[in-house]
């Protein structure tokens, strides 16, 4: 069995009082609550957190783990002899059992180690992880591979750790943000309790040329200021291969073009929009030719850019 | 290796009352507390039988987790949903307008 240090994980000293735990608890769970935290590794330093806590509240789990002793965090070690003959049913094989199932395990009063006391059906733990998948897979549907450790309960109702490993089909439609739910994939039930769940939080990897907003996609489509003026065709990428767009003339920088249908579709039919934002590239080397060309322009056009600073000045 | 079929969290798929209360870990008298006080609304709630859209169930957890971890009765549950509710609005809009602003300067 790998030991846990408790105490360590929740910041309190050894000796600290049922109120000091508490409130280290409920400081903890703030930072790292799922809901509210914003660290990378939250869920996970949550469960931990919660764990720590769920058997240093109750006096009888703390007193069966103080008498652990202390050990380094991860290092394997066994309870000091009489410990399960104490704490538990006496017949508690230790090995390859996680601290934390067999804690879950000791009802109070109940000195079960390992066991889950009574017949009551206790629903398995849901598990969350976030999968992080390509807007390119997003838009077609994917296939995740996902790995969790979750407790399994022998006949006797003894728990293991059990690694599983399994594909899960994330179906075309999903975006950013987006929840999945994989009904049973979660720890297992005790006495007739149902499995628990596994939620998937969809993350989208940054890409290189579409902002994703809802099922929306934004691209930046930048035009030379004359195409812009005499209006064009342009050639332009979607995530179903580049399609043609017809640019009017005079078209202004920052003004949206839009390609209906042409961003991801939605779980239940339909699809987002993609919106091409126009950009007025300016060219940085120009020839001498060029250079004549723009001088002329400026001495022929009385388009006057800033009108309205001069009316407001005016006013 | 199998492939499992995750099914949505969306609007669109409904979950009725006991449903919610047995996947989000609440009872049904909490649920019905959440109801009241506007934190979820059911899709109809004339019906006989309350369905959610499976959306809520996001919603419904998060409620369950914050009870538990900071023992909140039912006004606290609820004032931190509304407020977790703003913040997730706010950060849909700001990732709509970063969306909109062009990458590339030129």
């Amino acid at each position: 069995m790998k030991y846990k240090d408790y105490y360590g994980v929740m910041g309190v000293d050894r000796k600290a009082s049922a109120e000091e735990i508490k409130n280290a608890y409920r400081k903890l769970a703030r930072k790292y609550h799922p809901d509210v935290s914003k660290e990378k590794d939250a869920e996970e330093k949550f469960k931990e957190l919660g764990e720590a806590y769920e058997t240093l509240r109750d006096p009888e789990k703390r007193a069966a783990y103080d008498q652990l002793g202390s050990h380094r965090p991860g290092q394997e070690f066994r309870p000091p002899p009489g410990w399960e003959r104490q704490f538990g049913d006496g017949s508690f094989s230790f090995d390859d059992i996680d601290l934390g199932d067999l804690f879950a395990g000791i009802a109070g009063g109940m000195h079960r180690a390992g066991r889950r006391g009574g017949k009551a059906p206790i629903p398995g733990e849901d598990y969350e992880v976030t999968a992080h998948i390509s807007l390119e897979d997003a838009y077609r549907g994917t296939e995740v591979d996902l790995e969790l450790e979750v407790p399994e309960y022998d006949g006797r109702g003894y728990p293991r750790r059990v690694r599983r490993a399994f594909k899960a089909r994330i179906p075309k439609g999903a975006t950013d943000g987006q929840r999945l739910r994989l009904p049973g994939k979660g720890g297992k039930g005790l006495n007739a309790g149902r499995d628990g769940d596994l939620y998937l939080n969809i993350a989208l990897h940054p890409h290189r040329l579409f902002r994703v907003s809802g099922h929306d996609l934004f691209l930046d489509l930048p035009l030379a200021p004359w195409e812009a003026v005499l209006g064009t065709s342009v050639q332009v990428p979607t995530l179903a291969g580049s399609v043609r767009l017809k640019v009017p003339p005079g078209t202004r920088a920052g003004q949206q073009l839009r390609l209906a249908g042409r961003g991801l579709p939605k779980p239940h039919g339909g699809e987002g929009d993609l919106f091409a934002i126009v950009q007025i590239a300016v060219p940085t080397v120009t020839s001498e030719r060029e250079r004549a060309l723009f001088k002329e322009l400026a001495g022929a056009s009385a388009f006057n850019p800033r009108g309205h600073f001069e009316q407001e000045a005016a006013k | 290796m199998k492939i499992e079929q995750a099914m949505w969290l969306h609007e669109e798929h409904e979950l009725l009352l006991e449903e919610l209360c047995e996947l989000s870990g609440l009872s049904e008298t909490e649920l019905r507390e959440l109801v009241d006080y506007g934190v979820l609304a059911p899709v109809d709630s004339d019906a006989q039988h309350w369905a959610f859209g499976a959306d809520r169930l996001v919603v419904a957890r998060s409620a369950r987790r914050l009870r538990e971890a900071f023992e909140l009765d039912p006004h606290g549950v609820a004032l931190v949903l509304t407020l977790l509710e703003r913040v997730h609005d706010l950060e849909a809009e700001l990732r709509d307008l970063r969306a909109k602003l062009p990458r590339r300067q030129q």
